[in-house]
């Protein structure tokens, strides 16, 4: 029998921190009702029998494709910045390394 | 010169070759009805001045070189991609040029059009009605006939649904049949590129078009061939299996009766009607519920605001919802119990359908529990809104064709028939929503818009 998951304000803090989500103060509480009564649903196909089931990641079938290791052109440099909001020389411009630990 | 824009796309392809009229004069008579109604209907987002071509509006999950792509997301506003997404190069390729982008669900999750970062689309047949989603500006173009047709989206039935609200043609072709590159990806396992059309004979056009290999989409493997010997063959010999866990509650009595009645109609046209189970569906919804919004977590952590749109604080509601819905069910101590577990139920759900089809060549159903709702009717209560996409899930999780037809009316509001398929058997599935289209003429009548 599986784990039935009963959400904190603290799990959804921990979720949103791992998923990189500022969320407002606001939306913490609507987020702890709404996600607990869709995990709630969720508990249903715990109750069903998988025993030597194999999990389907991809129906495809397709496996491996791969090509020749020879470099090929595909954008420009002019083309990867073209919409990025902050560019200098050639870079990308990101937040300082200091600032985010 | 009578109204062009009622044509089909066969319809178009042979008045311009019959020089019936100029592709700037067919260009000029969509601009002119794109112009009169979407400020009415919030169809397209934006709108492209070239005059060439058969026009086709596109999704606006679908990236367009030069023109811009926002997913229906604020993040992405401003979006210009330096690179063309496969199915519209293709497009481009047989003669089209895209008239515009149109409106959806942001980043392609929502079933009714109104997660749109640009407002809601509303539905043709009753403006105060949802068109469906997260195709939503694509069916309503179609619908209104602002498109000769349109490209969209299918993840969890995002063609079908709208297409069948809507009263016009969807295609979700079989995974792997039609290339993703340069489809903004929501879940990489179930993603899939679809015609929203006005007849079922220009969805089979449409998907010769864009199907085939491609070394840019490691999945897509295969082409469809348009065919029009098969395609007009007929139900007759053709076995439609009917799966009882479609049929039970939750299922509108009215639309019930119009899907019994479509079915009538393939048993009148020769098909043999068998009764069919398909015992795990009961559990797609949660199923996919799972696996959808844990594979959007992961491809949606590229939207970190560095390389190209703006910060996360910018994504939508139920974007956020989902993104936690999946982180959490990846996470630590929950991974085991919630995302393995549903693609252990997804091989069950998979595993349902080759049964079936060893009784029958296609399965018939509904496409939707009921007719279009009104606009924030479900809003508050995403559950609620999940649950209409219990009938199109299934085929995403098993990478199965699904095709909406029209099949009839509600309460004024279009009813769409599902007719499902085997991996790569689009012909069989075609041929059977063919033959129903001919007999019935439900695609002709057309919504009512001054």
């Amino acid at each position: 029998m599986g784990k039935i998951a009963k959400l904190s304000r603290d799990d959804v803090e921990k979720v949103a921190s791992m998923a990189q989500l500022p969320l407002r103060d606001k939306e913490k509480g609507g987020l702890v009702q709404q996600l607990s009564k869709i995990i709630d649903y969720f508990k249903e196909i715990q109750e069903v029998d998988t025993s030597g089931v194999e999990p389907t990641f991809n129906v495809s079938g397709v496996e491996q494709v791969v090509r020749e290791d020879k470099a090929e052109s595909v954008l420009s440099q002019s083309d990867v910045l073209g919409n990025a909001s902050r560019k200098k020389n050639g870079f990308f411009v990101v937040d300082s390394l200091k600032k985010i630990f | 010169m009578s109204d062009v824009t009622l044509l089909t796309l066969a319809e178009t392809i042979e008045g311009l070759k019959e020089k019936k009229f100029s592709d700037k004069e067919l260009n000029r008579a969509y601009r002119d009805k794109v112009k009169k109604l979407n400020s009415r209907l919030n169809a397209f987002l934006r709108t492209d001045e070239r005059e060439v071509g058969v026009p086709v509006a596109i999704k606006d999950v679908i990236i367009t070189e030069g023109i811009e792509t926002t997913a229906g997301s604020k993040i992405l506003e401003g979006f210009i991609s330096p690179y063309q997404s496969t199915v519209v190069e293709r497009l481009i390729q047989s003669g089209c040029n895209v008239l515009g982008k149109t409106n959806c669900d942001e980043f392609a999750m929502g079933s009714s059009g109104e997660n749109s970062a640009y407002g809601a689309t509303k539905n043709p047949w009753d403006l105060n009605k949802v068109p469906g989603g997260s195709s939503s500006g694509s069916a309503a173009a179609v619908s209104a006939d602002l498109s000769v047709f349109a490209l969209g989206s299918d993840t969890g039935g995002s063609i079908r649904q709208p297409a069948s609200l809507c009263g016009v043609v969807g295609l979700k072709p079989t995974y792997g049949l039609v290339s993703r590159w340069g489809l903004i990806a929501f879940a990489s396992s179930l993603d899939c590129v679809g015609p929203i059309t006005k007849s079922v004979e220009d969805a089979s056009l449409v998907l010769d078009w864009i199907s085939g290999p491609d070394r840019k989409d490691s999945n897509c493997s295969r082409k469809y061939v348009h065919n029009s010997d098969q395609l007009t063959k007929g139900a007759k010999g053709l076995r439609v299996g009917v799966p009882r866990e479609f049929f039970s509650e939750g299922l509108d009595r009215e639309v019930r009766k119009v899907i019994e009645n479509a079915i009538s109609k393939l048993e009148e046209l020769g098909a043999r009607i068998v009764e069919i189970g398909l015992p795990h569906s009961k559990y797609a919804l949660a199923a996919y519920y799972i696996i959808a919004p844990s594979e959007a977590s992961s491809n949606l952590a590229r939207y970190d605001g560095i390389r190209f749109g703006k910060g996360r604080e910018f994504f939508g509601g139920e974007v956020k919802r989902r993104i936690m819905l999946g982180t959490f069910s990846l996470s630590h101590g929950y991974y085991e119990d919630y995302f393995a577990k549903a693609a252990k139920v997804r091989t069950l759900i998979k595993n349902d359908f080759d049964m079936a089809f060893r009784e029958c060549d296609v399965i018939a159903g509904p496409v939707s529990p009921t007719v279009a709702w009104e606009l924030g009717a479900k809003i508050d209560d995403p559950l609620s809104m999940y649950l209409s996409d219990t009938y199109t899930i299934p085929a995403n999780l098993a990478g199965i064709p699904g095709l909406s037809v029209p099949c009839g009316f509600s309460n004024g509001l279009p009813v769409g028939l599902q007719i499902l398929g085997k991996r790569f058997e689009e012909e069989t599935v075609l041929r059977m929503g063919w033959a129903f289209e001919e007999a019935t003429e439900w695609r002709k009548r057309k919504p009512e818009l001054v």
